[in-house]
Protein backbone atom coordinates (compact mmCIF):
# COMPACT_ATOMS: atom_id res chain seq x y z
CA UNK A 1 0.00 0.00 0.00
CA UNK A 2 1.05 3.38 -0.80
CA UNK A 3 -2.04 5.63 0.15
CA UNK A 4 -5.40 4.46 0.70
CA UNK A 5 -8.17 7.09 0.83
CA UNK A 6 -11.25 5.84 2.06
CA UNK A 7 -14.71 7.18 2.23
CA UNK A 8 -17.54 6.33 5.23
CA UNK A 9 -20.89 7.76 4.89
CA UNK A 10 -24.38 6.97 6.54
CA UNK A 11 -26.73 8.07 9.94
CA UNK A 12 -25.53 9.81 13.05
CA UNK A 13 -25.41 7.13 15.13
CA UNK A 14 -24.14 4.25 13.19
CA UNK A 15 -20.19 4.82 14.33
CA UNK A 16 -19.34 6.29 11.33
CA UNK A 17 -16.62 8.39 12.75
CA UNK A 18 -15.44 6.10 15.05
CA UNK A 19 -14.90 3.14 12.86
CA UNK A 20 -13.31 5.67 10.41
CA UNK A 21 -11.14 6.75 13.68
CA UNK A 22 -10.34 2.89 14.44
CA UNK A 23 -8.97 2.58 10.87
CA UNK A 24 -6.97 5.53 11.48
CA UNK A 25 -5.34 4.21 14.88
CA UNK A 26 -4.59 0.87 13.11
CA UNK A 27 -2.75 3.13 10.67
CA UNK A 28 -0.70 4.81 13.61
CA UNK A 29 0.21 0.93 14.87
CA UNK A 30 1.18 0.14 11.66
CA UNK A 31 3.77 3.48 11.44
CA UNK A 32 1.71 4.98 8.63
CA UNK A 33 0.88 8.41 8.35
CA UNK A 34 -2.88 8.99 8.54
CA UNK A 35 -5.98 11.77 8.34
CA UNK A 36 -9.49 11.67 9.66
CA UNK A 37 -11.81 14.54 8.37
CA UNK A 38 -14.88 14.19 9.67
CA UNK A 39 -18.32 16.43 8.49
CA UNK A 40 -19.14 18.07 11.25
CA UNK A 41 -21.79 19.99 13.36
CA UNK A 42 -25.56 19.11 13.44
CA UNK A 43 -24.60 15.61 11.70
CA UNK A 44 -24.02 14.71 15.31
CA UNK A 45 -27.76 16.02 16.31
CA UNK A 46 -29.28 13.22 13.51
CA UNK A 47 -29.03 13.25 10.23
CA UNK A 48 -26.35 11.98 7.84
CA UNK A 49 -22.48 11.68 8.87
CA UNK A 50 -19.35 11.19 6.88
CA UNK A 51 -15.40 10.83 7.55
CA UNK A 52 -12.36 10.92 5.20
CA UNK A 53 -9.43 8.97 6.65
CA UNK A 54 -6.22 8.48 4.81
CA UNK A 55 -3.77 5.87 5.81
CA UNK A 56 -0.37 6.23 3.58
CA UNK A 57 3.62 5.34 3.80
CA UNK A 58 4.03 9.00 2.85
CA UNK A 59 3.16 12.34 3.93
CA UNK A 60 -0.29 13.17 3.20
CA UNK A 61 -0.55 16.12 1.37
CA UNK A 62 -4.78 17.14 1.12
CA UNK A 63 -6.91 15.49 3.82
CA UNK A 64 -10.04 16.63 1.81
CA UNK A 65 -10.61 15.03 -1.42
CA UNK A 66 -13.27 14.68 -3.98
CA UNK A 67 -12.73 11.05 -4.97
CA UNK A 68 -11.78 7.95 -2.94
CA UNK A 69 -10.15 4.58 -3.25
CA UNK A 70 -13.21 2.88 -0.85
CA UNK A 71 -16.48 4.13 -0.22
CA UNK A 72 -18.35 2.47 2.55
CA UNK A 73 -21.67 3.77 2.17
CA UNK A 74 -24.27 2.88 5.02
CA UNK A 75 -27.65 4.96 4.16
CA UNK A 76 -29.62 5.72 0.72
CA UNK A 77 -29.27 9.14 0.93
CA UNK A 78 -25.20 8.57 0.91
CA UNK A 79 -25.58 6.13 -1.86
CA UNK A 80 -27.59 8.28 -4.15
CA UNK A 81 -25.00 11.12 -3.24
CA UNK A 82 -21.69 9.55 -2.88
CA UNK A 83 -21.61 6.61 -5.56
CA UNK A 84 -20.19 8.66 -8.37
CA UNK A 85 -17.30 9.67 -5.97
CA UNK A 86 -15.93 6.23 -5.91
CA UNK A 87 -12.45 6.30 -8.19
CA UNK A 88 -12.65 3.84 -11.37
CA UNK A 89 -11.59 0.32 -10.62
CA UNK A 90 -12.43 1.29 -7.14
CA UNK A 91 -14.68 -0.50 -4.21
CA UNK A 92 -18.23 0.77 -3.33
CA UNK A 93 -19.53 -1.08 -0.30
CA UNK A 94 -22.82 -1.09 1.37
CA UNK A 95 -25.09 -2.32 3.49
CA UNK A 96 -28.63 -3.53 2.11
CA UNK A 97 -30.06 -2.07 5.11
CA UNK A 98 -33.30 0.24 3.80
CA UNK A 99 -31.31 0.58 0.40
CA UNK A 100 -34.27 1.21 -2.11
CA UNK A 101 -31.68 1.61 -5.04
CA UNK A 102 -28.42 -0.78 -5.38
CA UNK A 103 -25.37 0.78 -6.82
CA UNK A 104 -25.49 0.65 -10.32
CA UNK A 105 -21.83 1.60 -11.60
CA UNK A 106 -20.11 -1.17 -13.83
CA UNK A 107 -16.59 0.50 -13.84
CA UNK A 108 -16.10 -0.19 -9.74
CA UNK A 109 -16.26 -3.20 -7.88
CA UNK A 110 -19.14 -3.13 -5.59
CA UNK A 111 -20.05 -5.42 -2.23
CA UNK A 112 -22.58 -6.24 -0.58
CA UNK A 113 -22.60 -6.74 3.55
CA UNK A 114 -26.08 -7.19 5.16
CA UNK A 115 -24.31 -5.92 8.28
CA UNK A 116 -27.62 -4.39 10.22
CA UNK A 117 -29.80 -7.75 9.82
CA UNK A 118 -26.77 -9.49 10.62
CA UNK A 119 -26.52 -7.48 14.16
CA UNK A 120 -30.12 -7.40 14.84
CA UNK A 121 -29.74 -11.54 14.28
CA UNK A 122 -26.72 -11.99 16.54
CA UNK A 123 -27.75 -9.44 19.29
CA UNK A 124 -24.61 -7.24 18.58
CA UNK A 125 -26.66 -3.95 17.09
CA UNK A 126 -24.30 -1.52 19.23
CA UNK A 127 -21.10 -3.47 17.23
CA UNK A 128 -22.51 -3.05 13.85
CA UNK A 129 -19.84 -0.62 12.70
CA UNK A 130 -17.13 -3.41 13.40
CA UNK A 131 -19.20 -5.90 11.59
CA UNK A 132 -18.93 -3.51 8.48
CA UNK A 133 -15.23 -2.87 9.62
CA UNK A 134 -14.74 -6.37 8.58
CA UNK A 135 -15.99 -7.02 5.72
CA UNK A 136 -13.90 -3.74 4.03
CA UNK A 137 -10.80 -5.25 5.55
CA UNK A 138 -11.34 -8.36 4.58
CA UNK A 139 -11.93 -6.70 0.91
CA UNK A 140 -8.97 -4.26 1.64
CA UNK A 141 -6.42 -6.46 4.11
CA UNK A 142 -4.81 -2.35 4.46
CA UNK A 143 -3.61 -2.94 8.30
CA UNK A 144 -3.43 -6.42 10.05
CA UNK A 145 -6.50 -7.27 12.62
CA UNK A 146 -3.40 -7.18 15.41
CA UNK A 147 -3.24 -3.66 14.76
CA UNK A 148 -7.09 -2.75 14.67
CA UNK A 149 -7.33 -4.59 18.01
CA UNK A 150 -4.40 -1.86 19.23
CA UNK A 151 -6.42 0.34 17.38
CA UNK A 152 -8.66 -0.02 19.35
CA UNK A 153 -7.70 0.01 22.38
CA UNK A 154 -6.21 2.87 22.10
CA UNK A 155 -8.93 4.94 20.88
CA UNK A 156 -11.53 3.59 23.32
CA UNK A 157 -11.67 4.60 26.66
CA UNK A 158 -10.19 1.81 29.36
CA UNK A 159 -13.40 1.62 30.90
CA UNK A 160 -14.65 0.40 27.42
CA UNK A 161 -12.08 -2.19 26.99
CA UNK A 162 -13.95 -5.32 27.81
CA UNK A 163 -15.83 -4.36 25.19
CA UNK A 164 -12.83 -5.54 22.67
CA UNK A 165 -13.30 -8.98 22.22
CA UNK A 166 -17.01 -8.45 21.34
CA UNK A 167 -15.42 -6.38 18.69
CA UNK A 168 -13.06 -8.58 17.56
CA UNK A 169 -15.53 -10.96 17.49
CA UNK A 170 -17.75 -8.97 15.19
CA UNK A 171 -14.99 -7.56 12.85
CA UNK A 172 -14.62 -11.19 12.19
CA UNK A 173 -18.34 -12.10 11.50
CA UNK A 174 -18.26 -9.30 8.66
CA UNK A 175 -15.39 -10.98 7.45
CA UNK A 176 -17.49 -13.92 6.62
CA UNK A 177 -20.51 -12.04 5.31
CA UNK A 178 -19.28 -9.82 2.66
CA UNK A 179 -19.91 -10.90 -0.61
CA UNK A 180 -19.13 -9.26 -3.93
CA UNK A 181 -22.46 -8.47 -6.08
CA UNK B 1 7.37 3.18 16.95
CA UNK B 2 8.05 5.94 19.38
CA UNK B 3 5.06 6.65 22.80
CA UNK B 4 4.85 9.74 22.05
CA UNK B 5 3.46 9.92 18.51
CA UNK B 6 -0.98 10.17 19.39
CA UNK B 7 -3.81 11.09 17.05
CA UNK B 8 -6.21 13.95 17.69
CA UNK B 9 -7.23 16.63 16.36
CA UNK B 10 -5.90 20.27 15.80
CA UNK B 11 -8.34 22.16 18.51
CA UNK B 12 -7.24 19.15 21.19
CA UNK B 13 -3.81 19.68 20.22
CA UNK B 14 -4.26 23.73 21.15
CA UNK B 15 -5.27 22.51 24.34
CA UNK B 16 -2.66 20.04 24.74
CA UNK B 17 0.38 22.71 23.81
CA UNK B 18 -1.04 25.35 26.28
CA UNK B 19 -1.05 22.97 28.93
CA UNK B 20 3.14 21.75 28.14
CA UNK B 21 4.34 25.44 27.64
CA UNK B 22 3.30 26.23 30.79
CA UNK B 23 0.16 28.65 29.98
CA UNK B 24 -1.02 30.41 33.16
CA UNK B 25 -5.18 30.64 31.81
CA UNK B 26 -7.48 30.17 29.52
CA UNK B 27 -10.33 31.91 28.78
CA UNK B 28 -12.97 31.34 26.55
CA UNK B 29 -16.67 30.95 25.29
CA UNK B 30 -17.54 28.13 23.26
CA UNK B 31 -18.30 28.11 19.49
CA UNK B 32 -18.30 25.56 16.76
CA UNK B 33 -15.84 24.80 15.29
CA UNK B 34 -13.16 25.10 17.87
CA UNK B 35 -15.09 24.28 20.94
CA UNK B 36 -12.70 20.80 21.59
CA UNK B 37 -10.11 23.41 22.91
CA UNK B 38 -12.03 24.44 26.02
CA UNK B 39 -13.54 21.14 26.25
CA UNK B 40 -9.72 19.15 26.37
CA UNK B 41 -8.95 21.84 29.11
CA UNK B 42 -11.94 21.42 30.89
CA UNK B 43 -11.39 17.63 30.90
CA UNK B 44 -7.10 17.94 31.23
CA UNK B 45 -8.11 19.61 34.45
CA UNK B 46 -4.35 21.27 34.84
CA UNK B 47 -5.84 23.29 37.14
CA UNK B 48 -4.81 19.92 39.53
CA UNK B 49 -1.52 19.53 37.97
CA UNK B 50 0.49 22.79 36.41
CA UNK B 51 -1.79 25.28 38.16
CA UNK B 52 -3.31 26.60 35.10
CA UNK B 53 -6.39 28.70 35.20
CA UNK B 54 -9.37 26.99 32.79
CA UNK B 55 -12.49 29.37 32.96
CA UNK B 56 -15.40 29.54 30.45
CA UNK B 57 -16.56 32.35 30.93
CA UNK B 58 -19.84 34.27 30.35
CA UNK B 59 -18.82 36.06 27.07
CA UNK B 60 -16.02 36.56 24.62
CA UNK B 61 -15.74 39.99 25.34
CA UNK B 62 -15.07 38.92 28.94
CA UNK B 63 -12.89 36.46 28.02
CA UNK B 64 -10.59 38.96 26.09
CA UNK B 65 -11.01 40.96 28.90
CA UNK B 66 -9.60 38.30 31.47
CA UNK B 67 -7.20 38.22 29.33
CA UNK B 68 -5.85 41.71 29.29
CA UNK B 69 -5.90 41.87 33.02
CA UNK B 70 -3.71 38.14 33.12
CA UNK B 71 -1.02 39.83 30.74
CA UNK B 72 -1.13 42.31 33.03
CA UNK B 73 0.27 40.50 35.77
CA UNK B 74 2.63 39.17 33.62
CA UNK B 75 1.12 35.95 33.11
CA UNK B 76 0.83 33.91 29.62
CA UNK B 77 -2.67 33.79 29.28
CA UNK B 78 -4.91 32.98 26.08
CA UNK B 79 -7.98 32.82 24.47
CA UNK B 80 -9.76 31.36 21.45
CA UNK B 81 -12.92 31.77 19.35
CA UNK B 82 -14.48 31.13 15.85
CA UNK B 83 -15.15 34.12 13.88
CA UNK B 84 -18.51 35.78 15.10
CA UNK B 85 -16.78 35.13 18.77
CA UNK B 86 -13.25 36.83 17.41
CA UNK B 87 -15.18 40.08 16.11
CA UNK B 88 -16.12 40.21 19.70
CA UNK B 89 -13.00 40.22 21.26
CA UNK B 90 -11.29 43.33 18.71
CA UNK B 91 -12.09 45.97 21.18
CA UNK B 92 -10.01 43.74 23.48
CA UNK B 93 -7.11 42.64 21.75
CA UNK B 94 -6.61 46.84 20.08
CA UNK B 95 -6.00 47.65 23.90
CA UNK B 96 -3.65 44.83 24.27
CA UNK B 97 -1.80 45.91 21.38
CA UNK B 98 -2.28 49.80 22.73
CA UNK B 99 -1.18 48.49 26.31
CA UNK B 100 1.71 46.35 24.98
CA UNK B 101 1.03 43.44 26.43
CA UNK B 102 1.74 39.85 25.33
CA UNK B 103 -1.07 37.38 24.51
CA UNK B 104 -2.49 34.48 22.19
CA UNK B 105 -5.48 34.41 20.23
CA UNK B 106 -6.72 31.43 18.08
CA UNK B 107 -9.27 31.83 15.61
CA UNK B 108 -11.17 28.76 14.01
CA UNK B 109 -11.90 30.46 11.09
CA UNK B 110 -16.03 29.33 10.28
CA UNK B 111 -17.86 31.08 7.07
CA UNK B 112 -19.32 34.24 7.76
CA UNK B 113 -20.29 37.56 7.61
CA UNK B 114 -22.61 37.31 10.90
CA UNK B 115 -23.34 34.22 12.14
CA UNK B 116 -22.81 32.82 8.92
CA UNK B 117 -21.94 28.91 8.84
CA UNK B 118 -20.02 26.70 11.21
CA UNK B 119 -18.42 25.31 8.16
CA UNK B 120 -14.62 26.04 7.36
CA UNK B 121 -13.45 29.31 5.87
CA UNK B 122 -11.10 31.31 5.83
CA UNK B 123 -12.60 34.85 5.57
CA UNK B 124 -11.28 36.67 8.30
CA UNK B 125 -7.88 37.30 6.78
CA UNK B 126 -8.63 40.51 6.29
CA UNK B 127 -9.46 41.11 10.26
CA UNK B 128 -6.51 39.64 11.51
CA UNK B 129 -3.76 41.02 9.15
CA UNK B 130 -5.41 44.62 8.42
CA UNK B 131 -6.48 45.35 11.66
CA UNK B 132 -9.89 44.35 12.79
CA UNK B 133 -9.32 46.40 16.11
CA UNK B 134 -9.58 50.28 16.06
CA UNK B 135 -6.06 51.77 15.77
CA UNK B 136 -2.41 51.56 14.12
CA UNK B 137 -1.53 48.36 15.72
CA UNK B 138 -0.37 44.60 13.97
CA UNK B 139 -0.05 41.54 15.69
CA UNK B 140 2.10 38.14 13.62
CA UNK B 141 -0.49 35.92 12.76
CA UNK B 142 0.42 32.27 12.36
CA UNK B 143 -1.43 29.90 9.94
CA UNK B 144 -0.85 26.71 10.93
CA UNK B 145 -1.60 23.87 8.11
CA UNK B 146 -1.60 20.48 10.60
CA UNK B 147 -2.42 19.35 13.75
CA UNK B 148 1.36 19.51 14.89
CA UNK B 149 1.40 23.16 13.63
CA UNK B 150 -1.38 24.05 15.90
CA UNK B 151 0.73 22.37 18.76
CA UNK B 152 4.08 23.75 17.77
CA UNK B 153 2.40 27.50 16.84
CA UNK B 154 0.63 27.84 20.48
CA UNK B 155 3.78 26.68 21.52
CA UNK B 156 5.66 29.96 19.85
CA UNK B 157 2.96 32.16 19.87
CA UNK B 158 3.47 32.85 22.93
CA UNK B 159 7.25 32.99 22.82
CA UNK B 160 6.58 35.66 20.04
CA UNK B 161 4.09 37.41 22.00
CA UNK B 162 6.16 37.70 24.67
CA UNK B 163 9.42 38.85 22.76
CA UNK B 164 7.27 41.69 21.42
CA UNK B 165 4.82 42.15 23.74
CA UNK B 166 2.37 42.01 21.32
CA UNK B 167 -0.58 39.56 20.80
CA UNK B 168 -0.33 37.05 18.58
CA UNK B 169 -2.69 35.35 16.44
CA UNK B 170 -3.00 31.50 15.22
CA UNK B 171 -5.23 31.58 12.35
CA UNK B 172 -6.71 28.42 11.87
CA UNK B 173 -9.41 27.04 10.17
CA UNK B 174 -12.61 24.43 10.93
CA UNK B 175 -10.68 22.20 8.67
CA UNK B 176 -7.80 22.05 10.73
CA UNK B 177 -9.09 22.37 14.18
CA UNK B 178 -11.35 19.38 13.34
CA UNK B 179 -9.17 17.20 11.82
CA UNK B 180 -7.54 14.39 13.17
CA UNK B 181 -3.41 13.95 12.59
CA UNK B 182 -0.37 12.37 14.21
CA UNK B 183 1.25 14.54 16.38
CA UNK B 184 4.33 14.58 18.82
CA UNK B 185 3.43 17.32 22.12
CA UNK B 186 6.10 19.54 22.83
CA UNK B 187 8.08 18.83 26.11
CA UNK B 188 6.51 19.85 29.50
CA UNK B 189 7.82 22.98 30.50
CA UNK B 190 6.84 24.64 34.07
CA UNK B 191 4.55 27.60 34.68
CA UNK B 192 6.67 30.73 35.60
CA UNK B 193 6.68 31.24 39.92
CA UNK B 194 5.46 34.69 41.32
CA UNK B 195 9.53 35.52 41.24
CA UNK B 196 10.40 34.92 37.79
CA UNK B 197 7.61 37.30 36.57
CA UNK B 198 8.70 39.65 38.81
CA UNK B 199 12.56 39.56 37.84
CA UNK B 200 11.26 39.09 33.65
CA UNK B 201 8.79 41.46 33.52
CA UNK B 202 8.94 44.55 35.53
CA UNK B 203 6.22 46.16 34.08
CA UNK B 204 3.79 43.82 35.51
CA UNK B 205 1.48 44.53 37.97
CA UNK B 206 2.68 41.92 40.40
CA UNK B 207 1.91 43.70 43.54
CA UNK B 208 3.48 47.02 44.47
CA UNK B 209 6.16 47.29 47.17
CA UNK B 210 7.38 49.97 48.87
CA UNK B 211 10.47 50.78 47.23
CA UNK B 212 9.30 51.68 44.07
CA UNK B 213 6.38 53.66 41.99
CA UNK B 214 2.95 51.74 41.14
CA UNK B 215 3.14 50.23 37.25
CA UNK B 216 0.33 51.17 35.32
CA UNK B 217 -0.89 49.51 32.90
CA UNK B 218 -3.20 51.55 30.03
CA UNK B 219 -3.82 51.97 26.39
CA UNK B 220 -4.89 55.60 27.17
CA UNK B 221 -2.69 58.52 27.04
CA UNK B 222 -4.92 61.80 26.41
CA UNK B 223 -2.07 63.89 25.10
CA UNK B 224 -1.24 63.59 21.26
CA UNK B 225 2.26 64.82 21.77
CA UNK B 226 2.69 61.57 23.73
CA UNK B 227 0.07 59.49 22.22
CA UNK B 228 2.16 60.16 19.02
CA UNK B 229 5.71 58.77 20.24
CA UNK B 230 4.22 55.77 21.47
CA UNK B 231 2.30 55.14 18.32
CA UNK B 232 6.17 55.45 16.84
CA UNK B 233 7.27 52.80 19.08
CA UNK B 234 4.97 50.55 18.20
CA UNK B 235 6.03 51.00 14.29
CA UNK B 236 9.47 50.56 15.04
CA UNK B 237 8.35 47.31 17.28
CA UNK B 238 6.16 46.33 14.17
CA UNK B 239 9.33 47.19 12.01
CA UNK B 240 11.44 44.30 13.58
CA UNK B 241 8.69 41.60 13.42
CA UNK B 242 8.93 42.42 9.37
CA UNK B 243 12.13 42.49 9.43
CA UNK B 244 12.70 38.79 11.31
CA UNK B 245 9.59 36.75 11.76
CA UNK B 246 8.34 36.07 8.52
CA UNK B 247 7.89 32.11 8.21
CA UNK B 248 7.06 30.38 4.84
CA UNK B 249 7.13 27.10 3.25
CA UNK B 250 8.18 25.96 -0.27
CA UNK B 251 6.86 22.88 -1.81
CA UNK B 252 8.03 21.82 -5.84
CA UNK B 253 9.26 25.38 -6.38
CA UNK B 254 12.62 25.49 -7.83
CA UNK B 255 11.10 24.23 -11.21
CA UNK B 256 7.78 26.00 -11.24
CA UNK B 257 6.92 28.32 -14.29
CA UNK B 258 3.23 28.68 -12.15
CA UNK B 259 3.07 29.63 -8.66
CA UNK B 260 0.27 28.71 -6.09
CA UNK B 261 0.05 30.98 -2.52
CA UNK B 262 -2.71 29.29 -0.68
CA UNK B 263 -2.47 29.23 3.45
CA UNK B 264 -3.50 27.00 6.61
CA UNK B 265 -5.56 23.79 4.96
CA UNK B 266 -6.35 25.26 1.55
CA UNK B 267 -2.48 24.83 1.40
CA UNK B 268 -3.11 20.84 2.15
CA UNK B 269 -5.60 21.08 -0.40
CA UNK B 270 -2.94 22.85 -2.66
CA UNK B 271 -0.31 20.35 -2.22
CA UNK B 272 -2.11 17.28 -3.53
CA UNK B 273 -3.00 20.12 -6.67
CA UNK B 274 0.75 20.34 -7.43
CA UNK B 275 0.88 17.08 -6.88
CA UNK B 276 -1.84 16.59 -9.97
CA UNK B 277 -0.84 19.05 -12.13
CA UNK B 278 3.09 17.61 -12.13
CA UNK B 279 1.24 14.35 -12.97
CA UNK B 280 0.09 16.20 -16.15
CA UNK B 281 3.13 17.76 -16.86
CA UNK B 282 2.31 20.97 -15.80
CA UNK B 283 5.11 22.91 -13.58
CA UNK B 284 3.07 23.80 -10.64
CA UNK B 285 4.52 25.00 -7.54
CA UNK B 286 3.25 26.36 -4.00
CA UNK B 287 4.24 28.95 -1.40
CA UNK B 288 2.44 28.38 1.91
CA UNK B 289 2.62 32.15 4.07
CA UNK B 290 3.04 30.67 7.32
CA UNK B 291 3.06 34.03 8.95
CA UNK B 292 0.12 36.17 7.26
CA UNK B 293 1.60 39.20 8.96
CA UNK B 294 4.52 40.10 8.42
CA UNK B 295 3.48 38.67 4.85
CA UNK B 296 6.47 36.86 3.00
CA UNK B 297 6.51 40.05 0.54
CA UNK B 298 9.75 39.97 -0.36
CA UNK B 299 10.06 35.93 -1.24
CA UNK B 300 7.06 36.24 -3.56
CA UNK B 301 9.03 39.38 -5.38
CA UNK B 302 12.16 37.49 -5.72
CA UNK B 303 10.25 34.71 -7.53
CA UNK B 304 8.71 36.95 -9.96
CA UNK B 305 12.31 37.40 -11.74
CA UNK B 306 11.60 33.44 -12.79
CA UNK B 307 7.81 32.91 -12.36
CA UNK B 308 5.14 35.11 -13.93
CA UNK B 309 1.99 33.53 -12.81
CA UNK B 310 0.83 33.02 -9.36
CA UNK B 311 -2.12 32.07 -8.51
CA UNK B 312 -4.38 32.65 -4.67
CA UNK B 313 -6.34 30.13 -3.34
CA UNK B 314 -8.42 30.50 -0.81
CA UNK B 315 -11.26 30.47 0.94
CA UNK B 316 -12.89 33.25 0.84
CA UNK B 317 -14.30 36.02 -1.77
CA UNK B 318 -10.00 36.80 -2.25
CA UNK B 319 -8.35 38.78 0.61
CA UNK B 320 -4.71 37.43 0.91
CA UNK B 321 -4.36 38.02 -3.40
CA UNK B 322 -4.33 41.75 -2.38
CA UNK B 323 -0.86 41.49 -0.76
CA UNK B 324 0.00 38.78 -3.09
CA UNK B 325 -0.59 41.63 -5.84
CA UNK B 326 1.11 44.36 -3.63
CA UNK B 327 4.24 41.57 -3.31
CA UNK B 328 4.63 41.07 -6.89
CA UNK B 329 4.31 44.88 -7.65
CA UNK B 330 3.17 44.06 -11.37
CA UNK B 331 5.92 42.06 -12.36
CA UNK B 332 3.62 38.84 -12.73
CA UNK B 333 0.28 37.91 -13.19
CA UNK B 334 -1.84 36.84 -9.68
CA UNK B 335 -5.13 35.19 -10.50
CA UNK B 336 -7.87 34.32 -7.38
CA UNK B 337 -9.75 31.62 -7.20
CA UNK B 338 -12.20 30.97 -4.12
CA UNK B 339 -15.40 29.28 -2.51
CA UNK B 340 -17.28 30.66 -0.05
CA UNK B 341 -19.57 30.20 2.87
CA UNK B 342 -18.09 27.12 4.27
CA UNK B 343 -17.19 25.13 1.13
CA UNK B 344 -13.79 23.88 0.86
CA UNK B 345 -11.78 23.26 -2.82
CA UNK B 346 -10.84 20.32 -4.17
CA UNK B 347 -7.48 19.77 -5.16
CA UNK B 348 -8.87 18.67 -8.81
CA UNK B 349 -11.17 21.90 -8.86
CA UNK B 350 -7.71 23.88 -8.44
CA UNK B 351 -6.10 21.99 -11.34
CA UNK B 352 -8.89 22.89 -13.32
CA UNK B 353 -8.80 26.32 -12.51
CA UNK B 354 -4.87 26.79 -13.53
CA UNK B 355 -5.64 25.04 -16.63
CA UNK B 356 -8.07 27.89 -17.42
CA UNK B 357 -6.32 30.39 -16.98
CA UNK B 358 -2.58 28.93 -18.48
CA UNK B 359 -4.59 27.59 -21.69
Amino acid sequence: MKTEEIFIAGFGGQGVLSMGKILAYSGLMEGKDVSWMPSYGPEQRGGTANVTVILSDNRISSPILNSYDTAIILNQQSLTKFEKSVNPGGILIYDSYGITTPPTRKDILVYRIDAMDKSIEINATKAFNMIILGGYLKIRPIVSLESVLLGLKKSLPERHHHLIPMNEAAIKVGMDIIYQV
Amino acid sequence: MSEEIELMKGNEAIAQAAIRCGCDGYFGYPITPQSEILETLMAEQPWKTTGMVVMQVESEIAAINMVYGGAGCGKKVMTSSSSPGISLKQEGISYIAGAELPCLVVNVMRGGPGLGTIQPSQSDYFQAVKGGGHGDYNMIVLAPASVQEMADFTVLGFDLAFNYLNPVMILADGVIGQMMEKIVLPPFSPRKTAEEIKKLYPWATYGKSKDRKPNVISSLEIDSVEMEQRNLKFQRKFQLMEENEIRYEEFETTDAEYILVAFGSTARICQKSVEIAREQGIKLGLIRPITLWPFPTPILYQYTSKVKHFFSIEMNAGQMVEDIRLAVNGKAKVDFYGRLGGIVPSPIEVVEFVKSKIA
